[in-house]
């Protein structure tokens, strides 16, 4: 099956036009010996077909519909109001591309412009772009702004960052002549007293996860303030559901502010594709990376929207943009300012607090357990960090709660060695009372 | 005619969507937050009803282009359908909810995709091995600069120079400067291609790779690539190829036996994912066998008959997305190359050739190609005759909208003055060529007759051209309250950088 509508008729007609006896001698400039001999790929399928083969591949895989999920670690389940499928699936959201020709593509502009209002409004932040790629890419780009910015080598970035986000920004970094240096966490939480002493005239910015991924609370405020003591920026990158109750970025003084923002009505697609939020103070605006759209007004003076401050990028500028972002996160941006809209601050707000609630509710239940306890004292939003006593194997329990339909807590031990017998657990607002009741159940019988 | 903005529709106290009510016992806040953490207001975001949401993103939908209601001809992008399969096979719950840490014992149809995917994309490339995680194609630039950058590493060699041509993407000297090289620009040669006398001038000891397009973005086919990539080799240099236009390529040349080492591709574009109004796409990388060792982890791998992500790292260049890429974007790709097969995916470069000389030869009268010679699948007219009547390539694109097509790629190539870049694909019809060559004759027309018209198109959108440069002195980048503006506008920044 192919989607070319012209028929063999048609293009023979074609070839006559342009003038040449067959479609060889239209491509004479590829040499013979470059042409390929074939091609090795399976034949095609109908629509029926591809169906049945996709369905037996799905098939293999047990959707979180089909389990009970504490997992999270950076890939968060959150409900999605059906009307946001409804509007996003239309093909005039769906198949435009960058919105170059302003005139023909108001709608996209004008929804990319909400979608600034809203992460502007969400993080308190003066300016937010049209998306990056996701929260682990933007944590890199906010890295190679501030060093633009302040012209200086160092990074400090917090050892309960992500990894991922981590690992991103030195493989951004690499040949950049930037100095990354992890500060290291003490009972959960960034060790400040470190911090202090790490920062220094040739900061250009420190970057702190709230909440970490830990799942504790971070002191951000401390951390900024850290930070700008000797002028450096600071970054924070943060869980967009969480600012229905957590003080925003804006509130502690952050100059950029990041986030992954596929929670705000995008599936978890096994992690991808993700939302990169991006946003900062307006002293920034002009080294910000990825599209910015503008309002303004039309030769009739009617209200109208564009790309903007285009100078800064990669089009133009070419290798003196402030970013090589071209394609972004357009779909993924539009869906969180649907997502946005329908749950108004209202809704936010107590999303937040069910997901506050529930995981407060769980993880008292899970420590009556006696062979599990806090890793850390620390305040927390959805996500907690347990710990298993020593005689206990990590990995008996995480096959007996599969076993049972559950998707227990992601043991941190691959990402931190030093931590064998813990274990990061989320609970969202999807997790009712009966799944908590059962994988408490399902623990008591392991012990 | 114009609608408001969503925050303008707001009415206190409405909902658009309800939660389901709470089924634990409820607690303080206060019992659960240090009060200085727990923010003082919810975010001031609109109040609108379930029915304002659709009816408003619905209008706004309706003032845009698409693919589904217009020819959308922008060049090197490659607009072609986005098969609505591929959106159901991605919406499949054992697909679209899957978690990235799942065992990997509950996700091998998942792992079985992608591997295949993989394989999918190296018989249709040529190349040894594929890394799926880049989200886009420049991405898949930074990528592989990376790995250009660790290849001289290992061999010691000290590289700090990076070859493109002036033809080329944007995105292609963005990446080079990001990823710490200095880049050399190759001017083309007469023929729009890269010329071998000034390749040969600049390759330097200094040169790590060359950076080319192919066909590059002129529509033209590098037809002296082997002997581009012995001179690069030659000097121990790498050559990267972008595989924006690999929709010219299927079942017909494979980059991989072109001396190729590196290459990355856009699955948005050539393997019919939806563009999105900007994204997401998704940029794989492939390369030659020599830089597996290279590519970003972790890496999925098959083990008998079971598939399991492989973590090992030891030369990688790292990461550059959270947990695997655009997951979903590969779902889509990979329903459509099963779907089209082998016969189907050749018959798309094919059509898509066929489509773009038939155009180029409807247009040749009126709007001559900046280069001779067969284009592949798209091309580049030159609009300077227009210029007598004080028209620009700008105000042709605008008035095409005016007679339903979506405008081709402006002023782009930078090496062609007043450059329209056509690309049809495949999927449009003969019938739709018919008549965007129509329109773009009627324009040229049109631009004798009444040029002060075409100057002031369009005329039948929703809004008319736009006061960019008003956008771009007084940034107005998102809505604020009536009420709070007077107050905003007389705050003082804060912090003033001189820098900027």
């Amino acid at each position: 099956m192919d989607y070319a509508p012209n028929t063999d008729a048609q293009l023979q007609e074609m070839l006559r036009t342009i003038g040449v006896g067959s479609f060889e001698e239209l491509i004479s400039a590829v040499p013979a010996d470059l042409r390929a001999r074939g091609l090795a790929v399976p034949e095609g399928l109908t629509e029926p077909q591809v169906l049945e083969l996709a369905g037996a591949l799905a098939a293999k895989n047990r959707s979180l519909d089909e389990a009970v999920s504490f997992l999270g670690a950076g890939a968060y389940h959150h409900l999605i109001p059906t009307v946001v499928d409804a509007l996003a699936l239309r093909g005039e959201w769906l198949t435009p591309y960058t919105p170059y020709q302003a005139e023909a593509s108001q709608g996209t502009l004008q929804a990319i412009y909400e979608f600034q209002t809203m992460v502007c409004e969400l993080m308190q932040m003066d300016v937010a772009n049209a998306s990056l790629y996701d929260g682990a890419s933007s944590v890199a780009e906010a890295a190679l702004l501030a060093m633009r910015a302040t012209e200086r080598p160092r990074i400090l970035i917090s050892e309960a960052v992500h990894p991922h986000a981590r690992q991103t920004v030195s493989m951004y970094l690499s040949g950049a002549h930037a100095i990354l240096q992890e500060i290291p966490t003490v009972n959960g939480v960034t060790d400040c007293e470190a911090l202090g002493k790490a920062v220094r005239d040739d900061v250009a910015c420190v970057i702190m996860q709230q909440p970490n991924v830990f799942g504790c609370l971070e002191p951000m405020a401390q951390g900024s303030e850290l930070a700008h003591r000797f002028g450096g920026l600071f970054v924070a990158s943060v869980y967009p559901i969480s600012l229905g109750l957590l003080q925003p970025p804006g509130s502690y003084g952050a100059d950029i502010a990041v986030a992954e923002g596929r929670c705000l009505g995008s599936p978890v697609a096994y992690g991808g594709p993700g939302l990169g939020l991006f946003t900062t103070t307006s002293a920034l605006v002009r080294r910000i990376p990825g599209r910015l759209v503008g309002c303004t007004v039309d030769q009739s003076g009617r209200r109208g929207y564009t790309l903007t401050l285009q100078t800064r990028e990669q089009h133009i500028r070419r290798e003196k943009a402030t970013s090589n972002i071209c394609t972004n996160e357009g779909w993924l941006a539009l869906r969180a300012t649907i997502f946005l809209s329908l749950l108004g601050p209202h809704g936010m707000q107590e999303l937040a607090r069910l997901n506050l609630e529930k995981a407060h509710d769980a993880r008292e239940r899970l420590l009556e357990l006696p062979w599990i306890s806090a890793a850390f004292d620390q305040p927390f939003f959805n996500e907690f960090t347990l710990r298993y006593d020593d005689a206990m194997n990590l990995d008996t329990i995480h096959r007996t709660l599969d076993t049972a339909g559950i998707l227990g807590g992601f043991p941190l031990r691959d990402w931190y060695p030093a931590m064998p017998q813990a274990s990061l657990w989320c609970v969202t607002e999807v997790i009712r009372q009966d799944g908590i009741d059962r994988v408490i159940e399902t623990l008591k019988r392991i012990s | 005619m114009g609608e408001p903005l969503v925050f303008e529709r707001s009415v206190p106290g409405r909902r658009g969507f309800r939660l389901p009510p709470s089924d634990v016992p409820a607690r303080k806040l206060a019992d659960l937050l240090p009060p200085e953490q727990v923010r003082p207001a919810p975010p001031p975001l609109p109040e609108i009803a379930e029915f304002d949401a659709i009816r408003h993103y619905t209008r706004l939908s309706q003032l845009n282009f698409c693919v589904d209601t217009n020819c959308y001809p922008l060049g090197s992008c490659t607009m072609k359908y986005n098969p609505k399969l591929n959106e159901r096979v991605a919406a499949m719950p054992g697909f679209a909810f899957l978690h990235p840490l799942q065992p990997a014992s509950r996700v091998q149809g998942m792992l079985q995709l992608l591997y295949e995917l993989e394989q999918l994309l190296c018989a249709i490339t040529g190349m040894a091995a594929f890394t799926l995680q880049p989200a886009a194609g420049a991405q898949g630039e930074l990528t592989g600069l990376k790995i250009i950058a660790a290849y001289h590493r290992r061999k010691r060699h000290h590289r700090a120079t990076i070859l493109i041509p002036d033809s080329a993407h944007g995105t292609n000297p963005a990446s080079a400067a990001i990823s710490g090289f200095v880049v050399e620009k190759l001017r083309s040669g007469p023929d729009g291609l890269v010329d071998l006398k000034e390749l040969k001038r600049k390759l330097t000891d200094d040169v790590a790779a060359l950076m080319l397009t192919n066909p590059n973005t002129l529509g033209l086919f590098e037809r002296e690539i082997k002997t581009i990539a012995a001179l690069l080799h030659e000097q121990d240099a790498l050559v990267y190829m972008d595989g924006a236009n690999m929709n010219a390529l299927l079942g017909l040349a494979r980059p991989g036996e072109m001396g190729v080492d590196i290459l990355q591709l856009n699955l948005h574009k050539t393997f019919s994912t939806p563009h999105g109004g900007g994204g997401p796409g998704a940029g794989p990388v492939g390369v030659q066998q020599a830089l597996e060792e290279f590519l970003p982890v972790p890496r999925v791998r098959k083990r008998g008959h079971r598939f399991a992500w492989d973590e090992r790292a030891r030369a990688t260049v790292g990461r550059v997305h959270g947990f695997y890429g655009n997951v979903g974007v590969l779902v889509r790709a990979y329903t459509y190359i099963r779907t089209l097969g082998r016969e189907g995916l050749s018959r798309a470069s094919q059509v898509a050739i066929i489509n773009a000389n038939y155009l180029k030869a409807k247009l040749a009268q009126t709007y001559p190609t900046a280069f001779d010679g067969s284009c592949m699948h798209e091309f580049v007219v030159t609009l300077k005759a227009l210029k007598a009547q004080g028209i620009s390539a700008g105000d042709v694109a605008k008035r095409l909208l005016d007679y339903g097509f979506y405008a081709p790629t402006v002023y782009f190539p930078l090496i062609v003055d007043e450059a329209l870049m056509i690309e049809p694909t495949e999927t449009e019809s003969k019938e739709t060529l018919d008549e965007f060559a129509q329109a773009l004759i009627e324009i040229a027309r049109e631009a004798k007759a009444n040029a002060e018209m075409v100057r002031r198109a369009p005329h039948r959108m929703a809004v008319n051209r736009l006061d960019e440069v008003k956008a771009a002195r007084e940034p107005n980048l998102r809505w604020i309250a009536p009420e709070f503006a007077l107050q905003s506008a007389a705050m003082p920044q804060r912090r003033d950088d001189e820098r900027i």
